[in-house]
């Protein structure tokens, strides 16, 4: 090797790999991390730690945890929650896209109106709803439609119509369709506008225009938006048990007041439940996301499978290099 | 084309006395044109000039405060009762825009669906075509354009040049009587303009009417039967490119052909 430490030449071509030169003279050192590293050493003692607590405190009292989980009982109890959040998620969305619509409408009183009861559903906590709403029918004994102060048509009495799953349902819709209407309204405001003028120019009905080009491409940004709402919806779904319907949570707190010494491995019950509802909404939000994302990005984000094998093969093709080296 | 399907009769469009307002800006001034059909009409002028809006005007995407524009002698977007003129039903004047083709500088394709769907979903919606007919309608038009191969992908997918491309076939997919270009290839790379421009001066031989806003003198001066120079919402000058174009009457026109040109 005929090196000089003269200056470099601009004629000469810098250096190949030729046998002469093995590769690993020029390979580039990764910048070393060591703060990455003892901050990840931290984290994991720290979560060591938790998990360690999380198992071998008897105040966890797992074995009671195993003997509740699956007891017809809070089975119950889980499919009261369901029942509820489901209802109020379709109903509340439905809701929604109708206030949103008439926010979204040229009529001053309809704008006025959905305005009004956005606002004033979003300032009252969810719990004075359903309290209101279970002593409703000491407020009003029938309900009827008709002509305001004038003759009523048909007349429904209340308290057979009033439910606690009705009152359940009716509370958290009313709640849940407050905040969808902002949901949808955001969602259909982020389309573009040339997209509506493309819908009118094309002599498109309203209505399909609506259906097929605006709300397609407004669910892009409404449903992470509102699988929030919905997952906050889960969990708030546990107050009906304040207009005495007995759903997951409440079935778990009339089973603590009877097995007091249970309490803790009831509330962990609870939470692993609320926890498995929440990832199963998430998993399938990530396939409504895909799915809506379609025409929107060249091409599509990978599945969690598609990027485990990706990431493998990453893996493999960093391995034959570092063995290449 | 050999399929009977993509006949259509080409209509007049007569634009009588419009003026429109933004505000206390009067954008239009007092247009008269009269378009007869099969021919080929091509708008110049500075920005700001009120083209665009007149184009918007002739499919009523925008209402002119006084004055009307007709389709074959109908009016759009408002009818005639005794000595004034009233607003149409959203739904009428929609039933009247499908027989109008538009095709927007930005292209303004459905990005959530397929080409095929972008050309189809009008003749289907509007209840003209059944979904089969619609769709080998669109597979027709998709050739004509040169994308034939195109038609599973998204807009997205696309070039500019063929977006614009997708977008006159979704306009002829209703077959209408006349086709509006928002300056059509003012969005496009220069290297994608001529695509978007062969496709158009096809259908400028093939004797569709055609109101073409444009900044491409050259390509004016090659497919239009007339010339409409617009300046400060009126119309300064017209006639075949011959006199517009190389003899300008108008010191206006003239200043503007000699920055464009």
């Amino acid at each position: 090797m005929s090196e000089s430490p003269a200056a470099v030449s601009l004629v000469t071509a810098p250096p190949t790999d030729t046998p002469s030169r093995p590769v690993s003279a020029q390979r580039v050192q990764p910048l070393r991390r060591p703060g990455r590293w003892i901050a990840t050493a931290v984290v994991l003692v720290l979560a060591a730690q938790f998990v360690h607590g999380l198992v071998t405190n008897p105040f966890y009292q797992w074995d009671r945890f195993g003997y509740w989980f699956l007891r017809p009982t809070i089975l119950d109890g889980l499919l009261i929650t369901l029942e509820v959040t489901a209802w109020s998620a379709v109903l509340g969305l439905l809701g929604g896209i109708v206030f949103a619509l008439a926010r979204l409408s040229g009529s001053p009183v309809l704008r006025a109106v959905s305005w009004t009861y956005v606002w004033a559903l979003r300032s009252v906590p969810l719990i004075v709803v359903l309290l209101f709403l279970y002593n409703f029918s000491a407020l009003y004994q029938t309900l009827s439609i008709g002509v305001p102060f004038g003759p009523a048509f048909v007349r429904f009495d209340e308290s057979r119509l009033a439910t606690d799953m009705a009152i359940a349902v009716v509370g958290l819709s009313l709640h849940e369709s407050a905040y969808a209407a902002e949901v949808v309204r955001g969602g259909i405001l982020s389309v573009d506008q040339g997209q509506h003028e493309a819908a009118a120019a094309l002599g498109l009905p309203k209505g399909y225009q609506f259906r097929r080009i605006v709300f397609p491409q407004a669910l892009r940004s409404i449903t992470p938006n509102y699988v929030n709402q919905l997952i906050n919806l889960i969990k708030s779904s546990s107050l009906v048990f304040y207009v005495s319907l007995l759903d997951l949570f409440g079935t778990a707190q009339s089973m603590g007041s009877t097995y007091p010494g249970d309490i803790v491995p009831l509330l962990l019950v609870v939470t692993v439940w609320y926890l498995i509802l929440t990832s199963v909404v998430s998993v399938i939000q990530f396939y409504v996301e895909r799915y809506y994302a379609r025409g929107a990005t060249r091409t599509l984000p990978p599945t969690p499978l598609q990027r485990l094998r990706a990431g493998l093969t990453d893996v493999r093709d960093r391995i034959r290099r570092e063995a290449a080296v | 084309m050999t399929t009977g399907t993509l006949d259509r009769t080409a209509a007049a469009v007569e634009v009588h006395d419009v003026h429109k307002w933004y505000g206390a800006h009067r954008v239009l001034n007092g247009i008269d044109l009269t378009v007869r059909p099969g021919e080929v009409t091509v708008i110049l002028g500075p920005s700001g000039s009120g083209k665009s809006t007149l184009l918007r005007v002739v499919n009523h995407l925008e209402k002119p405060e006084v004055g009307y524009v007709s389709l074959d002698g109908e009016p759009i977007g408002v009818r005639r009762n005794g000595d004034r003129l009233k607003e149409l039903s959203e739904r009428a004047i929609l039933a009247q825009r499908s027989r109008i083709g538009f095709v927007f500088q930005n292209f303004n394709l459905f990005p959530h669906l397929t080409v095929l769907d972008n050309v189809a979903a009008a003749p289907v919606a509007t209840g003209r075509l059944s979904r089969p007919e619609a769709d080998a309608l669109a597979r027709d038009l998709l050739a004509r354009v040169g994308l034939a191969d195109k038609a599973a992908a998204y807009p997205r997918q696309l070039s500019g040049g063929q977006q614009q491309r997708v977008a006159i076939a979704r306009a002829l997919a209703l077959r209408p009587g006349v086709i509006l270009f928002d300056e059509p290839t003012s969005a496009l790379d220069p290297e994608l303009v001529g695509e978007v421009l062969a496709v158009i001066k096809d259908l400028a031989t093939s004797g569709t009417t055609l109101l073409i806003v444009t900044h491409e003198i050259g390509f004016a001066r090659e497919v239009a039967d007339r010339v409409v120079f617009m300046d400060g919402g009126r119309i300064v000058e017209q006639g075949p490119p011959s006199e517009v174009l190389d003899h300008p009457r108008h010191e206006r026109t003239r200043d503007f052909l000699s920055k464009v040109l």
